[in-house]
């Protein structure tokens, strides 16, 4: 039972854990291939085909868009002046991979309205979103303050505080991970809690809740997931 | 001393509401937030986007440690470490 956080099968009417659809052994090692793996496989199909029928609306693209191609160019627009106000010239750079960030993380976030359990409420898929962000972060710092830079930045007001600057540099993947799981964790429970125990009487109204917590919640989240990562990367950058 | 399961099981319940007593801060800190925001829009209504992304941000990031309290209550509750 304590394989993993949350990863757990005794539960009775309340259900919210990730579970076991099969599991097949490789290198010696069993491995769980469980319902949060099909879920971020339904997101990512899901995120394919608006993929591909973006592309096909962008081939044929007029000067006046309409229909799909407008929603295409709204989302784009949208997340290009997001990036633009928060990282002003080194925008095109990170462009590619917190947009597809963003519209990873909120399709999953809401992915609870069509019944699955979010991907994100689940550590293992939060975390390398972290490890990323922490990655990106130590290489923008080497690479535009060079090494002189991440030295003078580790020992900032005297070498003797260099192992507080490490902690606070680590801590930095592991707060906006576990701010991530946790909010859609917190959204999932509720909602298991809700139909778990209150069964017949969780008919229509439960919808309200939905909206405040995958929708409102989700959003939200993304957003700021999105935002810290753009602002600690700037910070990385340094200059303006 | 050896205890049963059934008392740790009890005491680590007793944990997670106590743990779950962290919420109150992030309550108190969203809600001046929200109060300071809204008069910042009542001074400068053309400002309101601005401050309510603003605004936004800072309470997700003040909510961080009331959801580490709700964490711990999660693993006292489901995951049992110290019940194993």
């Amino acid at each position: 039972m304590n394989q993993g956080l949350l990863l757990a099968a005794d539960s009775g009417n309340v259900d919210f854990f990730i579970h076991k659809v099969f599991s097949y052994t490789i290198f010696g090692q069993e491995v769980w291939i469980t319902t949060s793996h099909v879920c971020i496989l339904i997101v990512f199909l899901i995120l394919t085909a608006f993929a591909l029928c973006a592309n096909a609306a962008m081939k044929k693209a007029s000067d006046v868009p309409t229909g799909f191609q407008n929603v295409v160019e709204l989302i784009v627009e949208m997340l290009d002046n997001m990036l633009k106000t928060n990282m002003g010239s080194h925008a095109h750079q990170f462009a590619n991979y917190i947009e597809t960030v963003f519209i990873f993380i909120l399709v999953s976030n809401i992915s609870g309205l069509l019944g699955l359990r979010p991907p994100t409420a689940d550590y293992g898929v939060t975390f390398p979103l972290g490890v990323i962000t922490f990655v990106l972060i130590f290489v923008n710092k080497i690479r535009y303050q060079k090494v002189s830079g991440f030295l003078k930045g580790l020992c900032d007001p005297w070498p003797i505080w260099a192992p507080i600057n490490v902690i606070g540099d680590v801590a930095v993947p592991i707060s906006l991970s576990l701010r991530l799981f946790a909010n859609v964790l917190s959204g999932t429970v509720m909602m298991a809690l809700v139909y778990g125990l209150l069964k017949w009487i969780a008919v229509f109204w439960p919808a309200v809740l939905h909206v405040y917590f995958d929708l409102f919640s989700g959003a939200i989240q993304t957003y700021v997931f999105c935002m810290l990562t753009m602002t600690y990367i700037s910070d990385a950058i340094g200059e303006k | 001393m050896e205890f049963n399961r059934e008392f740790i099981l009890g005491c680590s319940a007793i944990g997670a509401g106590l743990a779950v007593i962290a919420g109150i801060g992030p309550g108190v800190g969203q809600g001046i937030a929200a109060g300071h925001a809204a008069a910042a829009v009542g001074r400068n209504p053309g400002a309101k986007s601005d401050v309510t992304s603003t605004m936004l941000l800072g309470q997700a990031v003040a909510e961080t440690t009331g959801l580490y309290g709700l964490l711990v209550a999660m693993l006292l509750m489901f995951v049992k470490p110290l019940a194993n």
